[in-house]
C-alpha cells in the first residue's frame, strides 16, 4: 500500500473538507472530507440524494469553494487562486461530464468537442484537429459533421465525455453520466470509461446507482455529508501497481 | 512532481467571439429579427429623413445651380418718407452700360390692369393675377422657356397679344394655345400665343400675363417705367455690380432702389425646409430607444433561458469576463443587424423618393455612420445589465437549477 503511494502522482487532494450552507438553520452539505486520487485512478463516488455528493463535486471541479479545508488539483491550492485564474483551472485541467450532456444542438460534433478548448486559448483549426482525436477515443469519428439531435442518447453522452477529454485534462469528473440513459446504454459508458481508464486517464464518477459503482476499481461512499466508506477492489489494484499509466493486463479485470 | 504552474486565463479570439456571440441569433432567428426590427424602423427613419432632406436640398441647390446664381433684380423700394418710388425710365439703359453686365430685361407691372377669362366674369374675381409689360429677352435672362406657343417677338410686342405664366394660364383655365384663343385684358380681347414654363428665379412672372412694352403703352396707358430689372452679370462679378446697381440705376435716389440676388434667397429656402425634420427625427429617436427596451428585455430572457449554456461554459473554462462580452457583444451584435437593416431601408426609400423627384441621391455620412453607430451604442447599453447578470450567475446555481 505505502510503495502505490509513493509511485502514483495525486492528482486531486482533499483534506479536511467542510461545506456549510448559510440558510436557517445552517446546512452542513460535507463534513471533514478527506481523499486523495492518484494519476490513473478511476473511481466513483456513491450515495443516496442528500448525501452531499454533488456538493462534493462542485468542489472538486472548483466550481464552488469549501468553507474549511483545503483542495489541491495537481498539487495548486484552489482557495489560493482568483476566480479567473480557477477558471483557467478548468480551462485546462479538468474535464466536466454532465447527466443532461448540455451540447449545443445547432454545431456539429466536431465543433462540440472543439469547444472543450474554446477558453483554453486555442485555433479553431487546432480545436478541431484535437476534437477529431477525441471523438475516435469515443468511436464517433465517423460522425464529426453530424448534430446531436441526430444521435441517441449514449451517442450524445459519448461526445460530452469526448468534449471532456479533448483538452486531455488532469481528472474527469462526470455527474450521474448513465443517468438519463436505459441501462444497456448505460453499460456502453462505463464499458467506454473502463477503456479511458486502461488508457490511463484520471476519472472520478458520480452516482446514487450502487451497481454503477460496483464496477469501479475504488469506490467512495457518501452518507450525510460524511465518507462511510471508501475501497479498492484487490483485483483493481493489481493493475494500479502493475501500471499506473497504462493497462498491461486488460485479462485480468473482472 | 512538476512545479504547480497555471496558465493564465485566454482572451477569446475575434472569431471565437463572434461565432459564440452569434449562437443567439442563429438558434433563434425569429426572436432575434423580431428584436432587432424595433431598433431598424428606428434607424431606418433616422437615415431616410436626413437622407431625403439631403437629396431635396441637393436637387434644390442643383437646380438653383442650372438656373445660374449671376441673377441680380433691382425693384423700386420705398423713399426715406415711405412713399413708393420708381425708376427712371433710364434705368435698364444705365444699367446695361455696366461693364460685367452680360444681359439686362426688364418687367413693368400695370397694377391697375386685371385680367378676365371672359369680360362675363365679375370684376372682383381677378384671380390674384397681375399683368406686366415684359421686355422680349426675359426668358432667357430667368433661364425659363415657352411650354406651348411662342412668346413675344418684336412684331407682336406692339399688338394686343399676351403670354401667360404657368400658374396664370392654369387659373385661367387655359390648357393649351387654340388659334383665336383670347383673355379679356384691360377691357379688351388680347390674343393668347404662349405659355410659359414657371420660372424658379422670379415666381411673379409665374401668376403674370404678360405683354410687350408698346402693347401696354398703347392699349393699357403703361407710363413705361420697369418695376422689376433682372441683370446677369459675369458670374465672378456679381458682388461688384450688386454693389453698383442701385446708384447706376437711380442716380438721384440710389437708396431708393432695391437690389436683390434671387438665387439668394432660394439656397435660404433649400436650408430652411431641414427644420421640418427635427419632428421625424425626434420619431426615430424614440423607436430607437423602444427598439433598445426591446433588445435589453430579449437578452435578460435569452441570459435566463441559457443557464445551462452559461453553466457549460464556466465549466469548460470561461471566466466571468468570457460571459459578459459574450452576452455583450450578442446584444451589440442584434442591435447592429437591426441598425443595417435600418439603413438599408433609409437608404432604400431615400433612393425610391429622390429618383421619383428627380434628385440627385444623398444620404449624408452623418446619417449612415450615424445609424450605425448608435446601433452599437444602443446595443452596448441594452446589453449591460444582462451582460452583468450572466456574469455573475454561480457556475453550479447555472448548471444545477434547470
Amino acid at each position: 500500500m505505502t510503495t502505490l503511494q509513493i509511485s502514483t502522482q495525486p492528482v486531486l487532494e482533499v483534506d479536511a473538507v467542510t461545506k456549510t450552507y448559510p440558510s436557517q438553520p445552517p446546512i452542513q452539505a460535507l463534513n471533514g472530507i478527506s481523499f486523495t486520487i492518484t494519476k490513473g485512478e478511476l473511481v466513483a463516488i456513491v450515495g443516496p440524494s442528500g448525501s452531499g455528493k454533488t456538493t462534493l463535486l462542485h468542489i472538486m471541479g472548483t466550481l464552488d469553494l469549501p468553507s474549511t479545508g483545503t483542495v489541491r488539483l495537481t498539487g495548486l491550492d484552489v482557495a489560493a487562486l482568483a476566480d479567473r485564474d480557477l477558471a483557467a483551472l478548468r480551462a485546462t485541467r479538468i474535464g466536466f461530464v454532465f447527466q443532461q450532456f448540455f451540447l449545443a444542438e445547432h454545431q456539429s460534433l466536431l465543433d462540440n468537442v472543439g469547444d472543450g478548448l474554446l477558453y483554453a486559448g486555442f485555433s479553431q483549426a487546432k480545436r478541431r484537429e484535437q476534437a477529431r482525436e477525441a471523438l475516435r477515443l469515443v468511436g464517433l469519428a465517423s460522425r464529426a459533421t453530424a448534430r446531436p439531435t441526430q444521435l441517441s442518447g449514449g451517442q450524445r453522452q459519448r461526445v460530452a465525455i469526448a468534449r471532456a477529454l479533448v483538452g486531455q485534462p488532469a481528472i474527469v469528473l462526470a455527474d450521474e453520466p448513465t443517468g438519463n440513459l436505459d441501462s444497456t446504454t448505460g453499460q456502453s459508458i462505463l464499458a467506454l470509461f473502463d477503456e479511458l481508464h486502461d488508457r490511463g486517464v484520471t476519472i472520478v464518477i458520480i452516482t446514487h446507482d450502487q451497481h454503477v459503482a460496483e464496477r469501479m476499481p475504488r469506490q467512495i461512499a457518501m452518507l450525510d455529508g460524511h465518507i462511510v466508506a471508501d475501497t479498492i477492489r484487490a483485483s483493481s489494484l493489481r493493475d494500479q501497481v502493475s501500471s499506473p499509466g497504462q493497462a498491461l493486463l486488460p485479462g485480468t479485470r473482472p | 512532481m512538476t512545479a504547480p504552474e497555471i496558465a493564465l486565463p485566454r482572451r477569446l479570439r475575434l472569431s471565437d467571439l463572434g461565432r459564440i456571440a452569434s449562437v443567439g441569433l442563429r438558434t433563434r432567428k425569429l426572436r432575434a429579427a423580431l428584436s432587432a426590427l424595433g431598433i431598424a424602423i428606428g434607424v431606418a427613419a433616422i437615415v431616410a429623413v436626413l437622407g431625403l432632406s439631403s437629396s431635396s436640398s441637393a436637387g434644390l441647390l442643383a437646380e438653383i445651380d442650372k438656373l445660374g446664381t449671376n441673377l441680380l433684380t433691382v425693384t423700386p423700394g420705398q423713399s426715406l418718407l415711405g412713399q413708393a418710388v420708381q425708376l427712371p425710365i433710364a434705368a435698364p439703359g444705365m444699367i446695361a452700360r455696366i461693364g460685367p453686365v452680360t444681359q439686362v430685361e426688364e418687367t413693368g407691372s400695370l397694377t391697375k390692369v386685371n385680367v378676365y377669362r371672359s369680360p362675363l366674369i365679375p370684376a372682383d374675381e381677378t384671380n390674384a393675377l397681375a399683368v406686366q409689360a415684359a421686355s422680349l429677352g426675359l426668358l432667357s435672362a430667368l433661364r425659363t422657356s415657352v411650354a406651348q406657343g411662342r412668346y413675344l417677338s418684336a412684331a407682336a410686342a406692339g399688338e394686343p397679344v399676351a403670354v401667360l405664366g404657368a400658374a396664370a394660364a392654369q387659373r385661367l383655365g387655359i390648357d393649351g394655345i387654340f388659334s383665336g384663343e383670347r383673355i379679356w385684358l384691360g377691357n379688351q380681347w388680347f390674343y393668347v400665343v404662349g405659355i410659359l414654363n414657371p420660372a424658379p428665379l422670379a415666381p411673379i412672372i409665374d401668376n403674370s400675363v404678360l405683354v410687350g412694352f408698346p402693347a401696354a403703352e398703347r392699349y393699357l396707358g403703361f407710363g413705361g417705367h420697369a418695376t422689376t430689372v433682372y441683370v446677369r452679370t459675369q458670374t465672378d462679378q456679381v458682388d461688384a455690380v450688386h454693389g453698383v446697381l442701385a446708384a447706376t440705376a437711380s442716380p438721384e435716389d440710389p437708396g431708393g432702389v432695391d437690389v436683390s440676388q434671387p438665387s439668394a434667397a432660394l439656397v435660404a429656402q433649400a436650408d430652411a425646409q431641414d427644420a421640418f425634420n427635427n419632428l421625424f427625427l425626434g420619431l426615430g429617436a424614440v423607436a430607437l430607444l423602444v427598439g433598445a427596451v426591446g433588445v435589453a428585455n430579449i437578452m435578460i430572457i435569452s441570459v435566463l433561458e441559457r443557464r445551462s449554456e452559461i453553466g457549460l461554459r464556466r465549466a469548460l473554462g470561461a471566466t466571468r469576463g468570457h460571459i459578459r462580452i459574450q452576452f455583450l457583444a450578442e446584444a451589440i451584435l442584434l442591435a447592429l443587424l437591426g441598425g443595417a437593416v435600418g439603413v438599408g431601408l433609409g437608404v432604400l426609400s431615400t433612393a425610391v423618393y429622390a429618383s421619383a423627384k428627380g434628385w440627385a441621391i444623398a444620404v449624408p455620412t452623418v446619417a449612415w455612420a450615424g445609424g450605425l453607430g448608435s446601433a452599437i451604442l444602443i446595443g452596448a447599453v441594452a446589453g449591460l445589465l444582462p451582460a452583468l447578470r450572466a456574469a455573475r450567475m454561480s457556475p453550479t446555481e447555472a448548471l444545477w437549477s434547470v
